[in-house]
Order: structure tokens, then sequence, then C-alpha cells
């Protein structure tokens, strides 16, 4: 017998597959894409680029903090542009990829343990309208990364951003609304944001380094010092002060001397080019191995050989699989110094406007009343008497990385805030989870709007099994059977 | 022997009902440690749609008794709300929800119908294409997260233990009762023992001689962005379940499950799967109001039903110290109910407040072996 409610034979093959998929078109995926058609597969390359207007003001999947232009208005222009930008897309288009843009991939499934119902393994894809289904032989993951986002007081307005946001902005869509910028870090991500901002017209104005000295390679040093960019070592953001339109000033306190003056520096943007997090939520959401990597960044694809994922026919190239990171502890040391320079209230969670102390507290949200007494005791410290810290744990608490960016802005810093606050390690603390839709994506959108008949005729709002749902007192009478037949659907859980 | 600590009664499952009875044991004095192979209502128990409203439980009438006053009592916020509406699209579902309707007034619960009007009244997001339902006085629903942590809390607070990532490898048994529980973080002995470890209950009672079928089952649910707040978070409808939380967020379950293995250890992992893309249509056509709303997560749950998908709730004639439950993929909602009736079954022998005694095991005992095959509720 089959269960007619179980989730078997419900998904049928989607009509669209190739042999190939490939997820990002940034140099690592377009470079597969040809490589993999040279090779007589028929390849997809997807790339979310342009993204709709409406997940660039989320900050998904970067932080754009609200300075792109109104330019990203305009789907077509932004789709020349992103073409005009990468020739890689247009090589590909030549090998004979069948290519993609403006399109999100926002899942990944195949097989495998606590699932075997899919027919074939596919991604999830949508544009601006509808989602589909696509199935791959292989998959290649080049999803790039994000920037690793701090808090501080002041962080949650626009015109705080991410290094590769600001880089997406200025070559990618030609589209960025700054004009005057600071810094944050110096090492070669920071640095080379700062060249290509000075290349593009715009004014540097300091570059703010936390530790003694500046951390990029002597000769990006030499050339950003060279423009005449004032950098301040041993100092740290205290707050910042801005109007309507966000970001006006900053104010920077020495990292050495507290009593030191706070040196108040004019500008528009503040862009966090501290470090980079490869963007592996896709090969998570698939349930490929992860591992904690110092050297590359922190959580990313466990790899054998080239590419190769754990799991058959997925491979990882470019940035998801791993970034460069001389030292890790570096992001620690800016977290530690931002905590020290403003306090407790400082948000944490932009989405869900969780403070420092609060999820240090593991307090729940403001809407839910007055703390009690007993939750006046519980802390991140009391919690972990009981046993590891888990990330998951502290989110579903106090709603840190709950909100509509999907923790994008604050799962790092919460991670790197709770390993501070225990004396843990980082890579004690287990990753917190990813799931689809790894892109917010509205409900009318991912609708699937042709499902399978078999998908109606098998639903059930529970499991379907009537005998569930028979009032306690008629069980074993024979006025069992009439409400078995009034209860031919099951009911509400 | 052995045991280099132990407790009165010991609990194996940090979930809700393994929470909620030793809750319920430590305001009893009853000095209770519970046991997880994990965390604190890391299963089913904090991955579940949340609903309150199980009126054909005889745990029942003291759910309903105890969801409004369980803030107060755990001295944590669980988020509860009350009542629930469901309403219809469709002439059919109107019907069941209408006989469903007459169940309850039957049992004594107010229900009120409700016409189109009715329903776009009472939820702002339905559309023009409601045509009825009915608003269920009684019932409600609470976040699952935070309520299995207010448990664990409020029993912390009574003074009783939680030892987590402490997965059961034995229990000793010894002239007909359970003397001490082994675990991969030493062994404790126990006067008492309850076993509510959700789908691993069954292979815990094997060693003991007890056959208690169990077939897990991974379910999905999906979640949007907030909306603005409903005075009514409880809407059910278009084979969907739900709440919208105290934030706002719509949280929908509802579908087609997928049978699975799981061993001792728990489930390996909780894939949600493109199902999500159903979920979402199915709630963009209840709620057509919210169909803008982004879906920001999926997950999904395991959870284990028994053949007929009703509750075990019983203390054992052998060993006769070991108490055992499973509420066979419905346990949240009932758990304040559940836990207080472990605590009578413990102490007392018997539950205080409602009869059980259909819920026993012993009813599964001419099951033939190949159950789940029959059933067709086994793993592909």
């Amino acid at each position: 017998m089959r269960d007619p409610f179980s989730i078997a034979g419900k998904f049928k093959p989607p009509s669209q597959h190739f042999d190939v998929v490939v997820v990002g078109a940034g140099s690592a995926g377009a470079a597969a894409a040809t490589r993999a058609a040279k090779n007589g597969d028929r390849v997809l390359l997807v790339d979310e680029n342009p993204l709709s207007p409406g997940l660039i003001g989320l900050d998904v999947p970067l932080f754009f903090g609200g300075r792109a232009t109104a330019a990203v208005q305009n789907k077509g222009r932004m789709l020349e542009q992103v073409i005009a930008a990468n020739p890689l897309i247009e090589a590909a288009f030549e090998a004979g990829v069948e290519v993609m843009l403006g399109t999100t991939v926002w899942g990944a499934f195949v097989n495998g343990p606590g699932l075997a119902a899919l027919p074939t393994p596919m991604v999830g894809l949508a544009d601006d309208e509808r989602s589909w289904l696509c199935g791959f032989d292989r998959l290649v993951v080049a999803s790039g990364a994000r920037d690793l986002v701090l808090s501080f007081k002041g962080w949650d307005q626009p015109g705080v951003m991410g290094a590769n946001a600001m880089h997406a902005l200025l070559t990618r869509y030609h589209a960025f609304a700054g004009r005057s910028i600071v810094i944050l870090g110096s090492g070669a991500l920071a640095l080379s944001t700062a060249l290509l901002a000075i290349e593009r017209g715009l004014r540097v104005a300091a570059i703010v380094e936390v530790r003694d000295r500046l951390q990029g390679p002597a000769h990006l040093v030499e050339r950003v010092l060279a423009e005449g960019v004032p950098a301040y070592t041993s100092h740290v953001v205290a707050e910042t002060h801005g109007g309507l339109d966000g970001v006006e000033r900053i104010l920077l306190a020495p990292t050495n001397d507290p009593d030191a003056p706070r040196v108040e520096i004019a500008c528009d943007t503040i862009c966090q080019a501290i470090g980079l997090v490869s963007a592996i939520e896709l090969l998570a959401v698939l349930g490929a191995a992860l591992m904690y990597d110092p050297a590359r960044g922190g959580h990313v694809p466990v790899i054998a050989g080239s590419g190769q994922t754990s799991l058959p026919g997925v491979s990882a190239f470019g940035d998801c699989a791993g970034v460069a990171a001389d030292d890790p502890d570096y992001g620690l040391d800016w977290m530690r110094a931002l905590i020290a320079a403003s306090g407790p209230d400082v948000i944490v969670c932009q989405c869900e406007s969780v403070s420092r102390a609060a999820l240090l507290g593991v307090k729940h949200p403001a809407y839910l009343g007055a703390v009690s007494k007993g939750m006046a005791r519980r802390d991140i410290a009391s919690l972990r008497e009981d046993g590891p810290i888990n990330q998951d744990q502290v989110k579903r608490l106090t709603r840190t990385g709950m909100g509509p960016c999907q923790g994008r802005r604050c799962r790092e810093q919460a991670a790197m805030m709770l390993a501070l606050s225990t004396g843990d390690r980082l890579a004690d603390i287990p990753l917190a989870s990813y799931r689809a839709p790894v892109r917010p994506l509205p409900l009318g959108v991912l609708a699937d709007a042709d499902e399978a008949p078999e998908m109606e005729a098998g639903w059930d709002v529970w499991f379907g099994i009537p005998t569930q749902w028979i009032p306690y007192a008629e069980i074993d009478t024979d006025r069992e059977a009439l409400q078995l037949a009034a209860l031919s659907v099951g009911e509400q859980v | 022997m052995g045991a280099a600590d132990s407790a009165q009664v010991v609990v194996v499952g940090a979930g809700v009902t393994g929470l909620s009875a030793a809750w319920w044991l430590a305001r009893s004095g009853v000095s209770v440690l519970v046991l997880d192979k994990g965390v604190v209502g890391w299963e089913a128990s904090g991955r579940n749609g949340g609903g309150a409203t199980h009126y054909h439980s005889p745990l029942f009438h003291e759910e309903q008794r105890l969801w409004p006053q369980m803030d107060e009592l755990l001295g944590y916020s669980t988020e509860y709300r009350r009542g629930r509406i469901i309403f219809a699209l469709n002439e059919t579902h109107l019907e069941q929800y209408r006989k469903m309707a007459a169940i309850q007034r039957g049992l004594g619960y107010p229900v009120d119908d409700l016409d189109a009007r009715q329903v776009r009244e009472a939820v702002p997001l339905a559309g023009d294409n409601a045509i009825g339902g009915i608003h269920v006085h009684v019932g409600g629903h609470a976040n699952p997260q935070r309520t299995v942590q207010a448990y664990a809390w409020a029993l912390q607070d009574l003074g009783g233990r939680i030892v987590q990532h402490a997965a059961v490898t034995g229990v000793t048994v010894k002239g007909g009762r359970a003397i001490e529980v082994q675990t991969t973080r030493g062994a404790f002995g126990l006067d008492s023992l309850v076993i509510a470890a959700g789908p691993q209950t069954g292979m815990l009672l094997t060693p003991l001689g007890i056959d208690l079928p169990l077939a897990p089952a991974r379910a999905e649910m999906i979640v949007t962005e907030p909306a603005p707040l409903m005075a009514i978070g409880g809407v059910d409808g278009n084979g969907l379940y739900g709440r919208q939380t105290l934030r706002g967020n719509l949280a929908y379950g509802g579908g087609p499950h997928e049978w699975i293995d799981v061993d001792e250890t728990g489930p390996a992992a909780r894939p949600s799967t493109p199902l999500l893309r159903n979920l979402s249509r199915r709630m963009a056509e209840l709620l057509p109001k919210a169909a803008h709303l982004r879906v920001i997560r999926s997950w999904a749950g395991v959870v284990e039903n028994t053949p007929d998908g009703r509750p075990v709730i019983e203390r054992l004639s052998s060993p006769e110290n070991v108490t055992v439950a499973t509420m066979s993929g419905v346990g949240f909602g009932l758990s304040p109910a559940s836990g207080h009736a472990i605590r009578d079954l413990v102490l007392d022998g018997a539950c205080s407040f409602a009869d059980l005694g259909k819920l026993g095991h012993e009813r599964f005992a001419n099951l033939p072996s190949d159950w789940r095959a029959r059933l067709g509720w086994q793993s592909a």
C-alpha cells in the first residue's frame, strides 16, 4: 500500500534540465561554464545581477547600505550595464552557454539524509515575476563572497555599507550614490577599494585601522598614501552622525588612549572593508559538508581536489569556496575595539532591532513586555552552563538574524560577540543554519503556478490519519465510524 | 551501581513533553533530571506550528485551562494567543470545517460560524475568495522555541537539572524496576524513569521488552517577513495550518510529509524541499493580501506517528516505574497538560484529570511486524 499523503511521487522532473548548472557569472563561474560548454555539455549559467531594487534595499545579498542610485530601478539599463561590465558573460554566451541574468537561485536540492523524494537534483530559480525548478546533472556553485559587517553607533543608517557592495555599485552597476568615503580596515580589500574609489573620482576621506599599523601589502599602502588619503591607525569608530540621507560625519576614538580627543571627519559613506565571508548558503542548503577554516575566512565547504564538495556532482569555485584570510583574528580585533568604543545599546540585528545587551542577555524582544525576574537572571553565561553555545538557539530566543535580510548583516558579528563574551573560540560556535529560500522572495513569486496534479490530490493539512482527530470519548464506540467519515480530511495541528 | 549522579525522576528527552513533565514534577518537590542527546527543544518541539487547538484529546480541557496561565506559571513568555479562525475557499472545505465545528460544540466548546464578510473582517489578509469559516474560541497558539526554553528555564528555577548532549545508551532493570540509565555522559540512578524521546522513544523501550510502534516523518514549514498584526493570529485553511507571530511573521505548514528512518542518534538531517513553492502558493491563495510578503526561511521537523496517530501516555506495568509518552506528532499544544498527566502517572499512578485508558501501547499488541509497509509509511 502507499500513503496518499506522503511526498513520494509528488515532485515531477522539471521541464528544464541542463547537464551543468553554474550559479554565479563572476570570473570563477563564467570560466567554469565556458569550459563545460566547450566540452560539449549543455550548460546554464545563472546570475542574479542585475538585482531587483527590492533586494538591494534589503541589503541582499550584499551590504549596499542605501547607497545605490535610482539607476538600479531601471532593469533594462542595468542589464546592459551588467553585461558590459563583465566580458566573461559574452564569452560564455558565445561558447554556447545558456545565460540567464537577473535570475535568482533561491535553493538547490539533492536527495540525501532525510530526503529521497526528488526525481532529480534541481535548483530553484526565480525572476521578478515567477519561480521555477531546473534539473541538473552537475552543479557548479560560484556564489562569491559577501562583506563581514560589524556594528557601531549609527551603523544602521544609510551610508554604512560593505566593500563588496561598493565594488558592485562602482564596477558592475555604475550606480553608487556616495561622494566622500571613510574606509574601515587597511588590508588588501580596503586598499583596493580606496584606489577604486579614487579612480572613479570619489574622495576617500580617511582609512581607519584598529591595529597600530596599516595591514595591506606595502605597494598598495604606498599608492593609497601617495594619493593623500589620511590614515588613522590605532583608531576605531566611536560614533557616527547623520540626517535623513544618512551618514554625514564619523567620530574616531584612539584605541590606546581613551582620553585623547576624537577625530571628526565629514563623509557620506562609511565602507566596511574588514573582511569577506564566503557565500555558502546554497552549499549549506544542499547539505554539503562544511568546516570552519580560519585560513579560508571562516565557514567554508569541505573541498577535495578541484572544487569537489562532499556531494557527488556538486563543486564550488571562487570566493564561495574560501577567501584569503591572512589573520583570522583581524575581524575579532575590530569587533573587540568596536564593543569597547560604543556600548551595550548598539543594535546588532537591524531587521529585528536587537541590541548587543539583548543578544548577550538572551533577552526576548521588547514587544513581549517586561523582563521577568527569571529572565533577568538569564544571560549567555547561564545558557552556557547548560551546554556549548549554539548560535541558532540564541537566535531563536533573541531574534538576532531572524529578519528579512536573513542574517547577512549580523550573523558573523553575533558569533564573534558570543565568542568574545564566553571566551569560546569562534571555531567552536556552530554555524547558524542557512535554509531556502536563500534570497527573500515574495509568496506570490515563489508560488508554484504549475503544480503537478498529484500534489493537490495528495495534499492534507497534516498526515491524513483520520483516527488522529476522533474525540477521545468516541474511540472504540460506534460513533467513531461516523466521525471518521465526517473528518475524511485531517484537521489542524 | 556505578552511577555518580542520581535523581528521584530521570526524564529522557528535553522536548516539550519531557520538559513539561519535569517541570510539573519539580513543582511537586521532586528532584528531577532531564537528559537529551542534543540541545533543549532541538527537534520537533522547536520546529512545529505552535498550534494549541486539540479538542479531540482527553487532555484538551486541561490544556485550555493552563495555556492562559503559562507565562505566569513558568515565569517566561510563551507568546500564547487565544482563538483560531479556519476559513474556506471552496464549499468542500467549508463543509468540513462546519462539521468540525459541530463536533466541537458537541464537546461543549464555543464555535461561531463566519460568513465571507465576517472572515474578511476577522482576517484582514484574507481576500474576496474567502467564502466562510469558523471561529474557534478555545485553543490558540504559542511560540514553540520560546515555550520549550521557558519550560527548561522554569524547571531549572525550581532546582531541576538538564544535561544536554547526553545520549542514553542503556537502561538497567533490576527486580522489575528501572534503576539506572547509562548515557554518553555517565550513568544516572533513579527511582522513576520517564521516556519522552520523540522518534527514539520506541528504540529506548525495545531493550525493556516493550514494543511501541512508531514511524518517523519529516514535515515542512515556511515563514514570511512580518505583516501588520491581526487580532487573531491563528488562521488556518486551504490545506494549511499556521500562526502569526507577535512580531508579525506568518509561519505556515501543511501538505505532504516524508517517511524516513531515524536511528538512536536522531535525525541525520532535516532538509526542506521545493515544497516551499507549494506552501507559498497555498498561502498566497489563502491570504491574498499577504502575497507580496517575502518568504525568509523554510524548515523541517521530524515527528513520530503511532499507527493510529494517537498518543501513547502510560505508566508501564513492567518495569512498573517507567512512564512513556509519545504524542504522535501533535505534542506541542498539549504540552502543559501532557506534563501534568505524566507527573500524575509517575507520582500517583493515575492521571487525576482525564481518562487515558485508551492511550496504552498494548492497543498495538496484535499489530503485524510489517505495519509500516502495510500503511505505506516506509522510507523510499
